[in-house]
């Protein structure tokens, strides 16, 4: 469970985020959404500890960040697994030497058992088989995989994800956010995402938070959000047409 | 102002580089790659830019002695000297400053772009220290690069000047050792270590703090290669002064 109180963040005067409160449940995944430009992937890097908020507190299942020391904010960095847009695998590298890496970085194993836990990843997300590939030469679903075994090779409590089906078709994206949801709630899993995708909100929708304007604007799970008479969430839900239409037809009554 | 907040940013970068280390199997394994990338991948490309220059050093002293007074030897001396003390350090780390260093800006910089350095700040790695030191450390060993290209530039000398019948081989050999100070060739790999950290650190910095996309990276790498060589001629003349004058 990850916990924040009263979160502020600014730059040079502009306040992005103006106190949010919230709760990211562990073993569900935890969407946060909201317009491009209103302090998702702001609100995502200080739970990370790459922005440092100026007020407010966020507790790691009950101690709050701030109060770690750099060897245990460094600790707590070993239980994060965090997905990336764009994937962000090392490009030099091999898919197994990409899945690889964190074990490499923070475990004592001896490469026997890093390429067994590796193997049994890769086979967790459909990828066995494309061990020496190098990132260049796969699918830009396949890359999104590996970096969601790359995030969870290393078995983390926290699992981030920015924007993880960001530039890919809708039944890739489906199979991606699926994948997510499985893997939180098989390994127990804190897991944040961070999407605008409405399929995604409907797909694995179980815990959502609205972020306008720098404040929390309305939280719920994804039966709520289509049922809400709430102005700013139904303006953000049905600004697509195709959106309109399915409400449209329900109310109707189809 | 920029500048003067570059320059700082630059100092703190060096000393984040030297800050907590990586893991040392990975560490060394980065070395050996680095070393094979920077220093390796440009042998071929000195080697052949060295015999060559070597010669037409030669050959434009050559041409240029018509005074009967002045012995053949100057030939040999003059190339010497302006490839121990010039063109090798100097000239080829401006080549260098162009091949590796915007390697270095590139690929650090494509790094930057695709969240790869965020990726090992997520898990906690001090992306400064993966990144650079390995770079720093495999230039150490640039010195040899600079000395294969001092050997060949002289035995380009040699071959354009003896085989094109300018000298004979007794006074070219007679004139390469006319004069001979051993504090010369200390003065040229003071300066190449100097400049061999120049060009693994100035493309670096430019690399890991590049904002915007891929166009920007093409930027950031010409933008490099001004400032590497701007940095690596300023401090040349510097050296020069404080070392010979
Ligand atoms: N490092 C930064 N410095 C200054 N402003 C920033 C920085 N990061 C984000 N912002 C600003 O914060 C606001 C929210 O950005 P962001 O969180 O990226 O939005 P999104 O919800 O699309 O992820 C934007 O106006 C952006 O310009
Ligand atoms: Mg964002």
């Amino acid at each position: 469970m990850i916990e924040i109180k009263n979160l502020h963040k600014g730059f040079g005067g502009e306040e992005i985020l103006k106190g949010i409160d919230y709760v990211f449940e562990t073993g569900k995944t935890n969407l946060v959404i909201g317009q491009s430009g209103s302090g998702k992937s702001v609100l995502l890097k200080c739970m990370l500890g790459l922005f440092k908020p100026e007020e407010g507190t966020i507790e790691y299942d009950g101690t709050a960040y701030s109060s770690f020391t750099d060897e245990e904010q460094r600790e707590l960095r070993k239980e994060v697994g965090m997905l990336f847009q764009g994937g962000a695998l090392f490009d030099s590298m091999t898919v197994e030497e990409n899945v690889m890496f964190p074990l490499r970085m923070f475990t004592k194993q001896r490469k026997r058992e890093l390429k067994t836990r590796v193997a049994e990843v890769l086979k967790r997300v459909n990828l066995d088989g494309n061990e020496n590939k190098y990132p260049a030469e796969i699918s830009g679903g396949m890359q999104k995989r590996v970096a969601i075994a790359r995030a969870i090779v290393n078995k983390p409590k926290y699992l981030f994800c920015d924007e993880p089906n960001s530039g890919l078709d809708p039944t890739t994206a489906t199979i991606i956010d699926k994948l997510i949801q499985e893997l939180t709630r098989e390994n127990n899993i804190t897991t944040v995402i961070i999407t605008h995708d409405m399929n995604s909100v409907l797909e694995i929708g179980e815990n959502i938070a609205f972020l306008k304007d720098g404040v929390l604007a309305w939280k719920g799970d994804k039966s709520q959000i289509f049922k809400t008479e709430d102005k700013t969430v139904t303006d953000f839900v049905y600004s697509s047409d195709l959106f309109k239409k399915v409400r449209d037809a329900q109310l109707k009554g189809y | 102002m920029s500048y003067v907040h570059s320059i700082g940013e630059y100092f703190l970068m060096i000393k984040g580089v030297f800050g907590r280390m990586t893991k040392r199997s990975v560490l060394k394994e980065l070395i050996f790659k680095e070393i094979d990338e920077l220093i390796i991948g440009s042998l071929g490309i000195v080697a052949f830019i060295s015999f060559f220059i070597g010669g037409v050093v030669a050959i434009q002293t050559a041409l240029n002695l018509n005074n009967p007074l002045i012995p053949k030897t100057l030939i040999a001396f003059a190339a010497r000297q302006s490839i121990i003390l010039e063109f090798a350090p100097t000239f080829i780390s401006i080549i260098m400053a162009g091949k590796v260093g915007s390697f270095i800006t590139s690929s650090i910089g494509s790094m930057r772009v695709t969240e790869q350095i965020d990726a090992l700040e997520v898990m906690g790695i001090n992306s400064l220290n993966y990144l650079i030191f390995p770079k720093i450390i495999a230039m150490l060993t640039y010195p040899f690069v600079i000395a294969i290209s001092m050997f060949l530039g002289i035995i380009g000398a040699y071959a354009a000047a003896v085989f094109g019948g300018f000298v004979g081989n007794d006074l070219f050999l007679t004139g390469l050792q006319d004069g001979f100070e051993g504090f010369h060739i200390v003065y040229a790999f003071i300066k190449t270590f100097i400049f061999a950290m120049i060009l693994a650190t100035i493309p670096a910095y430019h690399g890991y703090y590049m904002k915007g996309g891929a166009l920007e990276v093409g930027h950031a790498s010409t933008t490099a290669f001004v400032w590497t060589s701007v940095v690596l001629i300023i401090t040349n003349y510097i050296v020069t002064q404080l070392l010979l004058s």
